[in-house]
């Protein structure tokens, strides 16, 4: 097994496991948006409207829940000392572990949201748009949140801090996610304009934040 | 391979832990780091191998590998175990193992060598401290590196687990490896050189 291998086996692993919290990021996002029409009431027209806005803040929200221990958890157990000190590089192993991550936080929101669709009036046309904008847009969520997670590596309740630094990162995927997601419902813009620009957002977002993060932890490790 | 140091200091969190720690060590050779409590004998390891940035002075490696670093040539034994409470002894080891960059590392064997294999399949939450230390060890000798940096190696472990240390690393040493000890008790190998920090303050 290659040392990126066996990283991430090891955080699927762990991920999957007791306390591991895989599943924890959709359950959240499950009781938010169920939340939404109790709170709104039954207008079908507007839970419509407002539906792709809700998920995708629900899933912003719910990819933040386990970041903080992204790296924590490794750092606590003296871990990363020893990541440090392999041979595979540091970004390499920082967009590991990201990977992991999103597939076991990413992954079932996406699995999730036609699902929890229906509650919100989404129609058949609706929910393919919402699926592939979260396919393309969690991704960016998961990257952005990475720098974050590296930067409050060393607090010791750096969760609260990890979500001021990265909910304002991640407007913009916020901002397009939502938008294309509306397009292919309403218009007036086509579907691929907004959606080109999320796509763009998360391929910047898969290069930057592996360096952006590696750096942070070689600062904070001393 | 011979590991020197000259002139070293050491400055965290805005105070001057040393300066002029010097020491040479060379291939099939040990050297016992002993201080007062804050003296810096876990910086000056961690300094050795790339965790915590040196303020002064430098240290050579000659004889080792001029592509890797000091980090990927050395295994650091510290305070922390580095284990997954839910991962199994067997899966800890493994993953180490293959991190390490091992290319057949001998896993089955090192587990007997700490006396773990009867328990490889229980979870690491499971294990009392001297068996987590005794797992750590057994990355050491799954994974074949030069240098071995230990920060009080012995502690949490019961006699019979230190004298199978002592065992380890005599066998290191005879391989050819060196050795950096950070301890207050003995390490039970003979001819080990000694370094005294603080002792001038």
């Amino acid at each position: 097994m290659s040392p990126l291998t066996a990283i991430l086996v090891r955080d699927l692993r762990i991920a999957m496991r007791v306390g591991g919290g895989a599943l924890m990021g959709v359950l959240f996002f499950l009781v938010v948006v169920t939340l939404t029409p109790m709170a709104l009431g039954p207008d079908l027209t507007l839970l419509q409207r407002i539906g792709p806005a809700i998920l995708w803040l629900a899933a912003l929200l719910a990819s933040l829940l386990a970041l903080d221990r992204l790296f924590a958890a490794d750092h606590k157990d003296g871990s990363l000392d020893l990541i440090l000190l392999g041979r595979a590089p540091l970004e390499l192993v920082v967009a590991v572990k990201a990977l992991a991550h999103w597939l076991t936080t990413g992954v079932p929101l996406i699995i999730a949201a036609p699902l929890i669709g229906l509650l919100l009036n989404l129609d058949a046309g609706a929910e393919a748009a919402l699926v592939l904008t979260f396919l393309v847009g969690t991704p960016a969520l998961t990257f952005i949140g990475l720098i974050g997670a590296a930067i409050a590596v060393t607090l010791r309740r750096g969760g609260l801090l990890l979500a001021v630094l990265v909910l304002p990162l991640a407007v913009p995927v916020l901002i397009f996610g939502v938008a294309a997601a509306n397009a292919a419902v309403a218009g007036p813009v086509p579907f691929g304009t907004p959606f080109t620009i999320l796509c763009g957002l998360t391929l910047a977002s898969l290069v930057v934040g592996p360096f952006a993060a590696a750096t942070a932890l070689r600062q904070e490790i001393e | 391979m011979r590991l020197s140091a000259f002139d070293l200091a050491c400055r965290r969190g805005g105070r001057d832990v040393f300066a002029g720690v010097g020491f040479s060590v060379g291939a099939g050779e040990a050297l016992a780091v002993r201080g007062r409590n804050g003296a810096g004998k876990s910086s000056l390891l961690r300094m050795v191998v790339g965790l915590v940035r040196i303020a002064g002075g430098r240290l050579d490696l000659e004889g080792g590998d001029p592509e890797l670093t000091m980090g990927e040539q050395a295994h650091y034994l510290g305070h922390q175990d580095a284990l997954k409470p839910s991962l199994s002894v067997s899966e800890n080891l493994r993953f180490w193992s293959s991190f390490l960059g091992a290319v057949s590392a001998d896993d089955g064997g090192a587990l007997a060598a700490v006396g773990l294999e009867a328990l490889a399949g229980l979870p690491a939450a499971y294990l009392s401290a001297g068996q987590r230390r005794r797992l750590s060890i057994a990355r050491l000798l799954a994974v074949k590196r030069p240098i071995w940096l230990l920060d009080e190696p012995a502690s949490t472990l019961d006699g019979t687990a230190q004298q199978e240390l002592s065992g380890f690393m005599r066998a290191h040493l005879a391989a050819g490896g060196l050795i950096l000890a950070a301890t207050h008790g003995a390490l039970g190998i003979d001819g080990a050189h000694e370094l005294r920090l603080g002792g001038a303050q």
